[in-house]
């Protein structure tokens, strides 16, 4: 089964806090599970090697272990998130694994495009605001519509590039979308002096 | 109006721009690998679309395969499996594949511009990072995600948001050529602009200290440039870079009319304005030894394993993450750096296995032994750079030393085939991420050149390279 780009809705949830910086795409799923030819069956090994033991079992002080946490869509964490390898897997191993927001004050840029490609909503705050929402403990809505995170009774606001805005709350095909531009692309080939490799 | 070097490659591939949203950029070359593709393919497959232009498109095998003898079979079924699908879906959609077996097989970063596939002024992608490599040629070259390779296979064009320009400036001679090299200049320059300090942007490497560097050094410095977080690295293209391309496999056959054009457009001009600016002196720079567990994390090989609080300065998360580094990595803060015992030695990766390296490696190692205490091996970048360091006789003087002599691969860059870390082993490596668990799950990984990599071996631990004889 692949995974399928559905439109993007509210969110209802809890926050999984996960005060981590720089966390790295090999982290968030390890090169041994790298294998896999299809994008599902990731979410099992999601920070593998910070969720389990030397013998495969899960370690009772990390977050995603906690059942408390089980249901919850967005994960919130520190600074440069996603860097390193380009690795499409991180995303996908994130979303089987039930995340669909990822707040942060800052992601690596292959990472943070790579969620818009997977129906994932990476959403940029800067660190009072993270600390705000890391010690919230009740359940958060968020509507990427009005572009607010409501906690209680505050709101916070959050920017989002409205193109993809768009093609999130949609749900579009960017192949599709970009096929349309055929005759563009057509001409720009007729145009330039494009060198064949062989 | 003035324009950087980027801004020209850019403005020459849109196809497509409109106000405030990406634009669609052309791609000239597509580099493709076994393991970010599958399922870009089966969506292709799904949807029932062709590739674009396979005449603009490569694949390569080299993130899993065994750097062991290859007319054994496979041993892990699961890699088996990726390899034998993009030999299908190669095959499938009429793309040039160099196989485990073809003697142009190697790191995909490598082989492009081995082959002459690489041209400067260029848009190049790969599923891949280290795509950056490239840039080296004045080529906008960057990592895309398996969704991007997909949109890549079947349109040969990207939208994208165009980086902004950073400009590192790098004055001044290194006091010893061969002993701190261009590894220990990007090591320098990550160490100060840290590893988000250029994102969003596209660095563009200028200077003296930048045109003195062979291509095979500018490349090292592209490569990791995606380490400072930036979107790409690139370098202005001149007559080493041109000499470089030229009479390769698949230089194109309009070889000089294209340099002719290349020679009057791709340079920044003169008053060209850049977002942000960054300049280092090189003449300062000692080799470097990276002690943490990203590559921002690196001292002087003359220094010491600093205290979170000298790494973090007042910045709270650099101290969280410096004291969950050194508790990792197994350090104890104020250690020489050369007080560092090793357990083992890898001299690979797209950062560090050409020729040159293997080279200057083979120069440090020539008539000695490796510390019996340490593992070596050394992993050439593509098979063309192992048989031409054969010609060499590099091979031999590498195993004469006890080094393993490998076929060429990832390897132990990733440790996605057997060459892995135990936990707890400890490794000087020339690759470019020292993450945790990188070289294998607990491995603890230090990144150096190659020089400083073959001397540690035959000390046991890491040595300053300028007083090597
Ligand atoms: S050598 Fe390492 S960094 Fe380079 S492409 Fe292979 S895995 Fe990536």
């Amino acid at each position: 089964m692949e995974l399928e780009l559905e439109p993007f809705s509210k969110v209802n949830s809890i926050i999984t806090p996960f005060d981590k910086a720089n966390v790295d795409t090999d982290q968030i799923i390890p090169k041994q599970f790298l294998k896999l030819i299809t994008k599902s069956g990731f979410g099992k090994f999601l920070f593998y090697d910070w969720r389990f033991d030397r013998d495969g079992k899960p370690k009772d002080d990390f977050v995603l272990n906690d059942s408390h946490y089980e249901d919850s869509q967005v994960l919130v964490t520190n600074e440069n998130f996603g860097c390193g390898s380009s690795r499409e897997h991180a995303v996908w191993a994130l979303k089987d694994f039930g995340f669909n927001v990822i707040i942060s004050p800052s992601f690596a840029d292959i990472f943070y495009s790579n969620c818009f490609k997977n129906g994932v909503l990476p959403i940029i705050l800067d660190i009072e605001k993270i600390h705000k929402l890391l010690q919230f403990e009740d359940e958060i809505e968020l509507d990427l519509n009005s572009q607010k995170i409501t906690l209680g009774d505050e709101y916070i606001n959050f920017e989002i590039d409205s193109h993809r805005k768009v093609r999130l709350l949609e749900g579009l095909d960017e192949i599709d979308l970009t096929l349309k531009e055929d005759e563009k692309i057509g001409k720009f080939e007729n145009d330039s002096s494009i060198v064949s490799i062989f | 109006m003035t324009e950087t070097l980027f801004e020209k490659i850019w403005n020459s591939h849109v196809v497509v721009e409109r106000e405030n949203e990406p634009s669609l950029i052309y791609i000239d070359r597509h580099l493709v690998h076994e393991v970010t593709s599958p399922q870009a393919f089966d969506g292709l497959r799904v949807n029932n679309r062709q590739v674009r232009r396979p005449d603009l498109t490569i694949a390569t095998i080299d993130h899993n395969v065994p750097t062991t003898d290859r007319s054994l079979p496979m041993v892990d079924e699961t890699s088996a499996t990726q390899i034998n699908t993009l030999e299908k879906n190669c095959k499938d959609f009429g793309i040039k594949l160099f196989g485990i077996n073809d003697p142009n097989q190697g790191i995909v970063h490598v082989i492009g511009p081995q082959l002459g596939i690489t041209l400067p002024g260029s848009t190049i992608v790969c599923g891949d990072s280290h795509t950056s490599t490239q840039g080296a040629f004045g080529a906008f070259a960057f990592g895309i995600g398996t969704s991007e390779v997909e949109h890549t296979l079947a349109t040969q064009t990207l939208w994208l948001e165009k980086p902004k320009t950073f400009e590192i400036l790098a004055t001044g001679k290194r006091r010893n050529s061969f002993a701190v090299t261009s590894k220990d200049i990007i090591l320098s320059i990550i160490k100060k602009i840290g590893t988000d300090g250029g994102a969003g942007h596209v660095l563009e490497y200028r200077g003296d200290a930048i045109s003195d560097l062979s291509m095979e050094q500018r490349m090292t410095i592209c490569n990791m440039s995606i380490e400072a977080g930036s979107r790409a690295g690139l370098i202005a293209p001149d007559e080493k870079a041109f000499d470089y391309i030229n009479n390769r496999e698949y230089t194109p056959k309009n070889y000089d009319e294209l340099v002719d054009t290349w020679k009057d457009n791709l340079m920044s001009d003169t008053n060209a304005k850049f977002d942000k600016s960054f300049t280092i002196d090189v003449e300062r720079i000692e080799p470097q030894v990276s002690w943490g567990t990203n590559p921002a994390m690196v001292s002087d090989v003359t220094g010491t394993v600093p205290t979170p609080e000298e790494y973090g300065q007042s910045n709270e998360i650099q101290i969280k993450s410096a004291k969950k580094a050194l508790e990792y990595m197994d350090l104890e803060s104020g250690t020489p750096i050369v007080e560092i015992p090793i357990d083992r030695v890898f001299i690979g990766s797209c950062t560090n296995a050409r020729l040159e390296d293997l080279k200057d490696a083979a120069e440090i190692v020539r008539g000695k032994t490796v510390n019996p205490d340490v593992n070596a091996m050394v992993v050439p970048g593509s098979q063309m750079v192992k048989h031409e360091a054969e010609k060499l006789g590099l091979d031999k003087i590498f195993k004469d030393a006890n080094f393993e002599w490998r076929e060429s691969g990832c390897s132990m860059c990733l440790g996605m085939n057997p060459d892995i870390l135990k936990p707890g082993e400890r490794c000087a490596s020339t690759s470019n991420r020292n993450f945790e668990g990188r070289q294998g799950s607990g491995g603890r990984t230090h990144l150096v050149s190659p020089v400083m990599a073959a001397a540690s071996a035959i000390a046991g631990h890491f040595v300053d390279v300028r007083e090597w004889n």
